[in-house]
C-alpha cells in the first residue's frame, strides 16, 4: 500500500499539507473515506457514474437505492473486491489505491456479507479469529483468543450469548449477525460495511442488530449501512446517501429526510418538492458534500 | 440523532444498554463493568463439575457429540459377546483383539483427515498396501534394506500418492470420490506389479525381525509399566498445567474436578492395558506384554488430534470442512491446506498398511485394498465423524475401529460365519448413523 499523498478535497484549504506533513493534526470534519468521482463499467454498462461520497468516523451513513442502483457496485469498489473505472478514494485524507480485499483489510475496513462468512462447526471464538488466530509458541492461544472475544462481545453489549464457545449453528440470526461483526470490530477495523444485515431476521433480532449498529457508531466507528429497509435506515442513520441508476442522487443528514421524500428518491431519482420542515433542500451529489 | 437512538432503543428493549465504551483497550475493561458480562449464564456453561455434565447431555441431546452413545453401544456390545462366550474378556483374546483392530483403527485415522474436509479417499486401502508391499520388499530377502529405512521408504511412496490424489482434486477441482475411486482401481495393479516383480510370485513375507515384530512382537512387562507410567504422567501433568493456566484466565469449561476425572479415567485405562497385556495369555510358552503396535496406535492419535486441535492448520481443515467460502474470504489458503490433508491420509494408510503387513507376516496380492478403505470409513463414521466435513477427531476412529473390530472377533467365537459378520457390520454402521441423523433432527426441532 503506497498512498500517494495528496490533499483531500476537504482539506483543500489545510496549510498542513505544505511540505507534505502527515501528522498534521486530524480535522475532526475530515472525513475517514472519500469517493470522488468515482465511475465503474462492465463493459458497456455503466454500473456507477461520478459518484461522490463521504463517511465520517462515528456516524452511520446509510447507502440506500432500488435494486440495480449500484449500491453493491459501490460497497465492492470500497472493499477493495473491483477497483473503480475513474475517480480516487481517500482514506484520511490521503488518496489510496485498493487494488484487493486485502489491501482494504490493512487500512481497516471491514465488510459483512449478507452470507455473513461463519463457519456453523466452529465455536464463537473460532470464527471471530478465523484466519487471524492468536498463536503462542506455534499453537493457538486460546485463552487469549477466548478472553478477547469477550471482552469485544461484552464491549459491544452483546449480552444474548450464552457461551462464546458455544457452535455457531447454535445462534440465532441476530445472534450470528453480532458474531460477525464483532469479527469486524475486533480486528480494529475503522470502517465497517453492513450489507443488509437484518434482511433475514425478525423483529427482536432486527432490534438487536440496529442497536449493535448503533453501538457501532458511538465507539467511533464508521459504519456504512446497505438496507431496503427504510424503517431501520432511519432508525439508526446519522446520514442518507441515494443511489438512482447508478448516480449518487442525494446525500445529507437523514433529519432531511423523511420515509416519504427517501422512497421518492429512491424510486425517481428525485423529489419534485421539498418536503416537510427544515432542511429540505439537501445537497445533491454533482454539489459539495456537506 | 436524539431520534434515531430513541428508536433503537424502543425497539431493543432488552438489549439496549446505553454503555458505549471507546475502543482503547483500557476503557474496555471498565465497560466490562457495565455492560453485563456474557458468561453470566454458569449453570450451562461449565464453570461446575454438574454444569459440565449438564452441558455434556445437552450436547448429546443435540447430536453434537456423537461419542457416548457409541461408548455406551460398545459396552453393550462387550457384555453382550462376554455372555455368550466367556473367552471373550479373556487376556488373550483382549490382547489379540488390540493387534486386530490396531490396522482398522490407523486407516480409521487416514480417512478422517480428509472426511473432515468432506471430501474421502477410496484410494488409502491400495495405497497402504503398496506402502506394505514397498516395505516388505525392500527389507525382504531381495533388497534387505535396514527396516526403518524400508518403513520410511514406503511412508514416502504412500504420502506422494495421497498428495497426487489431493493436487488432482484441488487443482482439476474433480470430486474426491471419483479421483480416489479410479485410484483404488489403479493401484489394485500396481500393487499386483510390485508382487509379481522378478520372482516375488505375488507375496513377499516378513517372516521374522522388527517388521513382523511390529504388531505381532511384546514390551517386556517391566518396558510396558514404564511406558503406562510415563503416558500417564505426561498425560497428568500438561493437563494439570493448562487446565490450571485456563482456569487463571477466566476460560470457561475446566473445573476441577473435570481436570481430575480426566487423569483419572486416563490412568485407570493405562494400568488396565498394562493389567491385561502383562498377564500371561500363552498356552503352551509364557506370553505377555503391550503389543507394539498398541503404543504405536496411541502415538499417531496423540500426534494427529494434537495437529488438529492445537494448531493453525487444524483449525483451517475444520473451518474449510464446514465452509470453505467462508474460510477462503478469512485468508485461508484453502488449497495449501487441503493437499495437506491428503497427503496426510496417505501417510497414515501407509502406517496403517504397514501394520497390516506386520500382521499378515508379509504383502501378498491378495490384499482387498476396498474393504480396508470402507472399513475404515465405517470406523469413522460409526465413531461419529461427519461425512459432509468439518466435524470429527481422531478418537472417534478409535471408538470406532475398535467396535468393528469387537463385532468380528466377537462373532468369530461364538460361531458366526463371515457373512453374518458382514451383516451386522452393515447394520451397526447404518444404525450409528440413524443414532446421528435422528438426534441431529430433534436437535434442530427443539
Amino acid at each position: 500500500m503506497e498512498p500517494t499523498f495528496q490533499a483531500s478535497p476537504s482539506t483543500a484549504t489545510n496549510v498542513a499539507v505544505e511540505g507534505g506533513v502527515a501528522t498534521a493534526s486530524r480535522n475532526n470534519d475530515q472525513p475517514l473515506l472519500s469517493l470522488r468521482g468515482i465511475s465503474k463499467n462492465f463493459g458497456a454498462v455503466q454500473a456507477l457514474v461520478d459518484v461522490d461520497l463521504d463517511i465520517s468516523l462515528g456516524q452511520v451513513t446509510a447507502l440506500i437505492g432500488d435494486n440495480g442502483a449500484g449500491k453493491s457496485t459501490l460497497i465492492k469498489t470500497i472493499s477493495g473486491i473491483w477497483s473503480p473505472s475513474e475517480g480516487s478514494i481517500f482514506w484520511n485524507g490521503e488518496q489510496v489505491t485498493l487494488k484487493t480485499p486485502r489491501d482494504a483489510d490493512a487500512l481497516g475496513i471491514a465488510t459483512v456479507y449478507q452470507d455473513l462468512a461463519l463457519c456453523d462447526n466452529l465455536d464463537i471464538v473460532a470464527n471471530m479469529f478465523l484466519g487471524h488466530e492468536t498463536m503462542r509458541r506455534g499453537l493457538l492461544d486460546e485463552n487469549a483468543m477466548e478472553s478477547a472475544a469477550k471482552t469485544t462481545l461484552n464491549g459491544l453489549s452483546v449480552t444474548t450469548v450464552k457461551s462464546v464457545r458455544q457452535l455457531v449453528e447454535s445462534l440465532s440470526g441476530g445472534q450470528r449477525q453480532s458474531v460477525a461483526v464483532a469479527r469486524a470490530v475486533m480486528r480494529d477495523a475503522k470502517l465497517v460495511i453492513l450489507d443488509e444485515p437484518t434482511a433475514a431476521l425478525g423483529v427482536s433480532q432486527t432490534a438487536q442488530v440496529l442497536s449493535l449498529i448503533r453501538r457501532l457508531a458511538d465507539r467511533g466507528i464508521a459504519v456504512l449501512l446497505i438496507s431496503h429497509n427504510l424503517n431501520d435506515v432511519f432508525s439508526v442513520a446519522d446520514r442518507l446517501a441515494v443511489l438512482h441508476l447508478g448516480r449518487m442522487v442525494h446525500s445529507g443528514p437523514a433529519s432531511d429526510y423523511t420515509p416519504q421524500t427517501a422512497v421518492e428518491i429512491i424510486t425517481t431519482g428525485s423529489f419534485v418538492k421539498a418536503g416537510t420542515g427544515a432542511g429540505s433542500t439537501p445537497s445533491s451529489a454533482s454539489g459539495e458534500p456537506a | 440523532m436524539t431520534e434515531e437512538e430513541r428508536g433503537v432503543t424502543d425497539q431493543s428493549g432488552t438489549v439496549g444498554t446505553d454503555a458505549a465504551p471507546p475502543l482503547t483497550g483500557d476503557v474496555v475493561v471498565e465497560g466490562e463493568d457495565l455492560a453485563p458480562a456474557i458468561v453470566e449464564v454458569p449453570e450451562s456453561s461449565g464453570r461446575s463439575v454438574s454444569g459440565v455434565l449438564k452441558g455434556a447431555l445437552e450436547k448429546v441431546r443435540s447430536g453434537q457429540s456423537g461419542l457416548v452413545p457409541i461408548l455406551l453401544g460398545l459396552v453393550a456390545l462387550v457384555i453382550f459377546f462376554q455372555t455368550k462366550n466367556s473367552l471373550f474378556l479373556s487376556v488373550g483374546n483382549l490382547s489379540n483383539l488390540l493387534t486386530q483392530a490396531s490396522y482398522l483403527v490407523t486407516f480409521g485415522f487416514a480417512e478422517i483427515w480428509v472426511l473432515l474436509l468432506g471430501e474421502i479417499d477410496l484410494s488409502a486401502g491400495y495405497n497402504g498396501a503398496i506402502a506394505g508391499a514397498v516395505v516388505a520388499v525392500l527389507a525382504g530377502i531381495y533388497h534387505r534394506y535396514p527396516w526403518w529405512l524400508a518403513i520410511i521408504c514406503g511412508l514416502a511412496v504412500s504420502t506422494c500418492i495421497g498428495a497426487l490424489v489431493g493436487t488432482l482434486v484441488i487443482r482439476l477441482r474433480i470430486p474426491s470420490f471419483i479421483v480416489s475411486l479410479a485410484f483404488l482401481l489403479g493401484l489394485q495393479g500396481v500393487l499386483l506389479k510390485i508382487l509379481n516383480f522378478d520372482n516375488y510370485q505375488g507375496s513377499v513375507s516378513t517372516s521374522s525381525g522388527p517388521l513382523l515384530d511390529l504388531v505381532n512382537g511384546n514390551l517386556s512387562p517391566a518396558a510396558g509399566w514404564i511406558l503406562v507410567a510415563i503416558g500417564v504422567g505426561g498425560f497428568a501433568i500438561l493437563t494439570v498445567l493448562s487446565d490450571a493456566r485456563r482456569r487463571r484466565s477466566g476460560s470457561e469449561g475446566v473445573p476441577f474436578g473435570v481436570t481430575l476425572f480426566k487423569v483419572l479415567a486416563v490412568a485407570a485405562g493405562g494400568v488396565a492395558l498394562a493389567l491385561v497385556c502383562n498377564a500371561n495369555r500363552g498356552v503352551i510358552v509364557h506370553l505377555s506384554g503391550i503389543p507394539f503396535c498398541v503404543p504405536i496406535v496411541l502415538g499417531i492419535l496423540i500426534l494427529w488430534q494434537f495437529l488438529l486441535k492445537r494448531t493453525r492448520f487444524g483449525r483451517n481443515i475444520y473451518a474449510i470442512g464446514g465452509n470453505a467460502e467462508a474460510a477462503r474470504r478469512a485468508g485461508v489458503n484453502n488449497g495449501m491446506n487441503r493437499l495437506a490433508a491428503f497427503a496426510l491420509t496417505g501417510f497414515t494408510a501407509g502406517a496403517a498398511g504397514i501394520l497390516y503387513t506386520s500382521r499378515l507376516g508379509g504383502s501378498s496380492t491378495s490384499v482387498d485394498g476396498g474393504q480396508l478403505v470402507l472399513l475404515a470409513v465405517a470406523a469413522a463414521v460409526i465413531g461419529g465423524v461427519s461425512l459432509f466435513g468439518g466435524r470429527g477427531k481422531m478418537v472417534h476412529a478409535l471408538v470406532g475401529g475398535m467396535i468393528i473390530a469387537i463385532i468380528y472377533n466377537g462373532m468369530g467365537l461364538i460361531g458366526l460365519d463371515a457373512a453374518t459378520q458382514d451383516i451386522v457390520i452393515g447394520l451397526v454402521l447404518l444404525a450409528a448413523v440413524s443414532v446421528e441423523a435422528i438426534s441431529r433432527r430433534s436437535a434442530v426441532r427443539a
